[in-house]
């Protein structure tokens, strides 16, 4: 391959005008670079920029400073119809006097392909997606998920350098979205074409994605895989918007290359041996960060490192986890717990009020800068 | 009994449609088949109506006059015929410059941005304020030789150094094009620019993603979904055109007849109420016909449905 990566963003800024005549930068002097061959996920609540992004990269928006590369080559004021990427509307965007075969065959005949190779091309690009037969029809007699088929085949028949797609699956109920994601998966990893994937929904980019980068406010939070993000979030918005959190506030009190104390006046104690991350200054004030399934509850009552005492206040029964909630303290605290045994029996519950200890693994309890 | 009504679908129909098709039925079916009966009927000598079933009338429309120079019972004589042809002729030129006047008009107001696409609109209507009679007088004020253009020519000429001649331009083919153009735009602009206001962006957007320019985004995707407020306008200009007399009339003088002029003198002036009625059912056979054709290949101007 030419270029190690398919697109880059360098220190891309995009303002639009407020009706009040201010500016409001939608993406804010964001750098990331998306590698060939990769699934990319950009994940964020509405108004993040991730579909303003995108927009720049497709052509339809022009940054305002900063420039996007595809394969190395600077797009400035390239219009869309030049430009070796292909988008995946997040309304389909179907052309709705044409058929199925038609809208599939129109990129093709923009780029001047003979009669015989797009009837090749767009039987091939049907069939990748199932919708061999369908030729004739208008989008208008299709299902949602149908649309959706062929709104992937018009814009993978041309053979992009970059499929984009613009919460494609948003309007599509839930199974049918966790099918075609599924799908999708398996089209980028047979067809090795660089995939970026915006989305809302961060289960949707953590099964889909080889990297996410978590975007808000027109920044970059995170980029990384599923995994480092999950497990490794760089700071407390990430911790909190991806999966779900405790928090605790403490002030950091030891810090040496691989372990750090922090105390935390909500449990009343210090937790220590925990991981260091960069940028972290001794004595400052700091959130410490522990997923809820990462802690242990036991009913032995040995005080060791990183145990407290806690009191049950309720426990949610959720079929696959059942969710202990507690008082620890002066804090509260969430546990979940798989449900590896029956339940049938109720004395395999907490009971409201009963004492327990509860362990935080310090590998797994992340100390995050306080912002 | 209104607990009754409430249940019956049917009978609330067909209260809901009596009050139109009593109308209808009064006000158009019999006139109609009074205009029939009497089409082929002959005018007596005082300008009544002798009710007889002869196709003179039509014959005279089509060519052949039944009064002769020569004696014969019958002989060739295009006056009316003319007349006929001018009128489609005129129908047809008025309503393709009203498309092409229109269409980039349209184009223009629905990819505006929606604060001054309401001021737009409104400018389009604002003419219709105004008595349509007024309108078209005001462009006899403008075109007759003492006129407003020929004023503005005249100044502009004596600035250049140029001879000038006003020109005739009332009581012309040319004038009674203008009024007519002018005073069916509005009925153009409205229906395409709601057909154009329709498409989506993101269709724009996905046409210039698949490699598709601004000309051939228009040819492919804007225009075809435009189709529907086209043919709605056309049908719209093209009827009231074919049948209008007051343009005609004030702008054209004695000059350019049409079928509307033809058939308001036949009732007002010659009192010929056979020959009238026999005109009128022409028109509007022909109106039939070319609008039977046009929307038979372009559709009513209904969206476009799935097949």
């Amino acid at each position: 391959m030419a270029n190690e990566f398919a697109i880059e963003m360098q220190d891309v800024l995009k303002q639009f005008i407020t009706p009040e005549g201010g500016t409001v930068a939608a993406v804010n002097h964001v750098t990331m670079q998306i590698k060939n061959g990769e699934f990319f996920s950009m994940l964020g609540s509405s108004g993040c920029g991730k579909t303003t992004s995108l927009r720049m990269i497709a052509g339809f928006e022009w940054p305002t400073e900063g420039e996007i590369y595809i394969e190395g080559k600077a797009m400035g004021h390239t219009p869309p119809f030049q430009r070796k990427v292909n988008t995946v509307f997040q309304n389909y965007a179907l052309f709705q006097h044409m058929t199925v075969f038609e809208n599939v065959a129109f990129g093709l005949e923009m780029e001047g392909a003979t009669k015989d190779e797009i009837k090749k091309r767009v039987a091939r690009a049907l069939e990748m997606v199932q919708l061999t037969g369908m030729e004739r029809r208008r989008p208008r007699q299709l299902s949602g998920g149908q649309q959706q088929r062929v709104a992937v085949a018009r814009a993978l028949v041309k053979i992009p350098e970059v499929l984009l797609l613009d919460e494609p699956l948003g309007a599509l109920d839930l199974k049918l979205r966790k099918e075609m994601q599924l799908e999708l998966k398996a089209l980028q990893q047979q067809l090795g074409i660089t995939f970026l994937y915006v989305t809302h929904d961060q289960e949707e980019a953590l099964t889909m994605s080889d990297r996410i980068a978590v975007m808000s406010k027109g920044l970059v939070q995170q980029i990384g895989t599923p995994v480092e993000i999950y497990e490794r979030p760089s700071n407390r918005f990430v911790a909190d918007f991806i999966g779900e959190s405790n928090f605790f506030e403490g002030t950091l009190k030891s810090l040496s290359k691989d372990d750090a104390v922090v105390y935390v006046p909500e449990l009343n104690t210090e937790l220590t041996g925990l991981p260091v991350s960069d940028g972290l200054v001794n004595g400052e004030e700091v959130v410490v960060s522990i997923r809820p399934e990462k802690i242990h509850i036991t009913e032995s009552a040995t005080l060791n490192t990183n145990f407290f005492r806690g009191k049950v206040t309720n426990t949610v029964y959720i079929g696959t986890d059942t969710h202990v909630y507690l008082e620890v303290c002066d804090g509260k605290l969430k546990v979940y717990e798989q449900n590896r045994i029956s339940r049938l029996d109720p004395r395999s519950f907490y009971t409201v009020g009963q004492e327990v200890s509860l362990l935080l693994p310090p590998e797994n309890t992340l100390v995050l800068k306080k912002n | 009994m209104l607990q009754r009504l409430r249940e019956n679908k049917s009978v609330q129909g067909t209260l809901l449609a009596l009050p139109t098709t009593v109308w209808l039925f009064v006000l158009l079916i019999i006139p109609l088949l009074l205009t029939l009966i009497i089409s082929f009927g002959r005018r007596s000598p005082d300008g009544n109506v002798i009710f007889t079933f002869t196709f003179d009338n039509y014959i005279r429309l089509l060519g052949y006059s039944t009064d002769c120079a020569g004696g014969q019972a019958r002989c060739f004589d295009p006056l009316y015929a003319t007349i006929l042809w001018r009128s489609l002729v005129l129908a047809f030129n008025t309503t393709a410059l009203v498309i092409l006047m229109g269409y980039p008009l349209a184009y223009f107001i629905a990819r505006a941005h929606p604060k001054k696409r309401n001021l737009y609109l409104f400018m389009v209507l604002i003419p219709l304020w105004t008595n349509f009679v007024i309108r078209v007088y005001a462009w006899m004020m403008l075109l007759r030789k003492e006129g407003g253009i020929n004023i503005v020519l005249g100044w502009l000429a004596h600035l250049l150094g140029f001879p000038f001649q006003p020109l005739e331009m009332l009581y012309t083919p040319g004038a009674v094009l203008i009024g007519m153009v002018y005073e069916f735009l509005p009925f153009m602009i409205l229906p395409i620019f709601t057909s154009l206001e329709k498409i989506d962006n993101s269709l724009y957007e996905a046409a210039a993603d698949l490699g598709a320019n601004a000309i051939r985004t228009f040819l492919r995707v804007t225009l075809p979904l435009s189709v529907p407020g086209v043919v709605a306008g056309t049908i719209l200009v093209f009827i009231p055109v074919m049948g209008t007399f007051i343009v005609s009339d004030i702008l054209g003088g004695r000059q350019v007849i049409l079928v509307g002029n033809l058939i308001q003198r036949q009732f007002l002036d010659a009192r010929d109420p056979t020959f009238g009625s026999a005109a009128s059912l022409i028109l509007m056979v022909m109106t039939l016909i070319v609008t039977y054709f046009y929307t038979r290949r372009f559709g009513f101007g209904e969206e476009i449905v799935a097949v």
